[in-house]
């Protein structure tokens, strides 16, 4: 099987804003040869029951990810940090709701 | 729609570099995960025969909504009316979709899409063997969308919590349009309950032929399924071959009652004792013959789907030639 195209076609990552106020969020990949194409063949494949208002394609090779080994060092450090989070302090119960 | 040969060996994943001596504690954290029920993501470090077996699943299910579209693909032109014609494009456009989302989760396990293709087009890698039996009449459609996508959904399911995070991602996009397949079909055959003698025959007749053909999408039994037990302990799996059947019999009893048709098995009926209808013997002999390349339409089915996408190769070159010149007139007009 000769498919030279497909190896060549890079790999795009997609993010669909589902609803205007949303974010856009991570939906799945898909081979296209360039950003347009990409943005097309987005649309019909995970666009085709008005999932989305708007969509991103980002190349695959543009995203440089946290290595999942040190997982540990970048996120246990907030682990003993308590005091950043609002029920650390105790309020007296007249003040209500703070 | 769906693969039922989930772990029916092929050669697909065997070519991935094999990792090197894992350390034990690396093994150790990975069971630890799946025994907690967590998933387990693309950069995770995962044991080869895991790997493996994602790979071929994963792929084969791919494989499967791929060549899923050429029965069906056949009656678009063919369609009694434009409502029933445009609802079968969507449907098919549906599987064309759930390939391409199986694809993408099966190649971030570090296969690629034409390693994949190439087992596909090669005929060593395996597909559901329910497309290999052919669409004879109007009403095998509605009975592919009833039966067959009815039992791919009862599969499909319990694979939205599989322990590989893209894989269980993609399925929960794929069994949300999985449920109007199911219906549509069923619909299409309530009309045609409601028309002629001629009309209510033939949707029997395609009852017939492929009630038992479903029943074997769940694969071989317990007993007689390697894999199974792993895929279990892995999480891949959750539900057995023959528990997702039994499931999928009890659902279906009483919506063919509702339709009016007879399901043919004469040693299916309710056991009170065991809460289940019982069923009769699948004829095993005749689904691995159909496994290993011998049904009714195996060669044909391939072979479109080579000549498909044959034909499409100068599309592929055209876009990506396109690319590459607007790429470089961009860079002139930097210059």
């Amino acid at each position: 099987m000769n498919t030279p195209a497909l190896k060549d076609w890079p790999l795009w990552e997609v993010f669909v804003r589902s609803k205007q106020g949303l974010e856009h969020k991570h939906c799945g990949s898909l081979h296209a040869a360039d950003a347009a194409q990409a943005l097309h063949m987005a649309r019909d494949v995970y666009t085709r029951r008005q999932e989305g208002v708007s969509i991103w394609v980002v190349p695959s090779v543009a995203i440089t990810a946290s290595n999942p080994d040190d997982k540990g060092e970048l996120f246990d450090p907030a682990a003993d940090k308590i005091y950043r989070h609002p029920t650390f302090y105790e309020i007296p119960e007249e003040v209500g709701h703070m | 729609m769906y693969t039922q040969a989930m772990d029916i060996p092929d050669d697909s994943g065997k070519k991935l570099a094999a990792v090197s001596n894992a350390p034990s504690d690396r093994e150790a954290a990975f069971e630890a995960r799946i025994d907690a029920d967590g998933r387990i993501e693309p950069q995770d470090w995962m044991p080869e025969a895991y790997r493996r077996t994602l790979v071929r699943q994963i792929s084969q299910h791919a494989h499967s909504e791929i060549v899923g579209m050429l029965p069906e693909g056949n009656w678009i032109s063919r369609a009694p009316s434009l409502k029933r014609k445009a609802i079968l494009i969507a449907k098919v456009q549906d599987e064309g979709g759930h390939g391409l989302y199986l694809y993408s989760a099966a190649e971030t396990l570090g296969t690629s899409r034409d390693q994949m293709l190439e087992g596909l087009h090669s005929g060593k890698a395996k597909y559901s063997s329910i497309f290999n039996y052919p669409t004879l009449n109007w009403a095998d459609v509605g009975v592919i969308g009833w039966l067959v996508d009815g039992a791919a959904i009862m599969n499909q399911v319990p694979l939205c919590r599989c322990s590989y995070g893209p894989y269980a991602r993609a399925m929960v996009r794929v069994c949300k349009e999985e449920s109007f397949h199911q219906r549509q079909g069923y619909e299409a055959l309530l009309v045609m309950m409601k028309g002629t003698d001629e009309q209510r025959a033939m949707v029997q007749d395609a009852v017939n032929r492929y009630w038992w053909k479903c029943l074997a999408m769940f694969g071989p039994p317990d007993a007689d399924s390697p894999h199974s037990a792993q895929g279990m302990r892995w999480g891949i799996k959750r539900i057995s071959n023959d528990d997702l059947r039994q499931k999928f019999i009890d659902a279906t009893v009483p919506q063919a009652k509702v339709l009016g048709v007879t399901l043919p098995d004469p040693d299916l009926k309710w056991n009170e004792a065991r809460g289940h209808y019982d069923y009769g013997q699948i004829d095993w002999a005749e689904f691995w013959n159909t496994v290993e390349g011998n049904g009714p339409c195996n060669k044909e089915r391939l072979a479109t789907r080579v000549k498909a996408h044959n034909d499409g190769q100068w599309v592929r070159d055209a876009a990506q030639a396109y690319a590459r010149k607007q790429k470089e007139r961009a860079l002139k007009e930097a210059a």
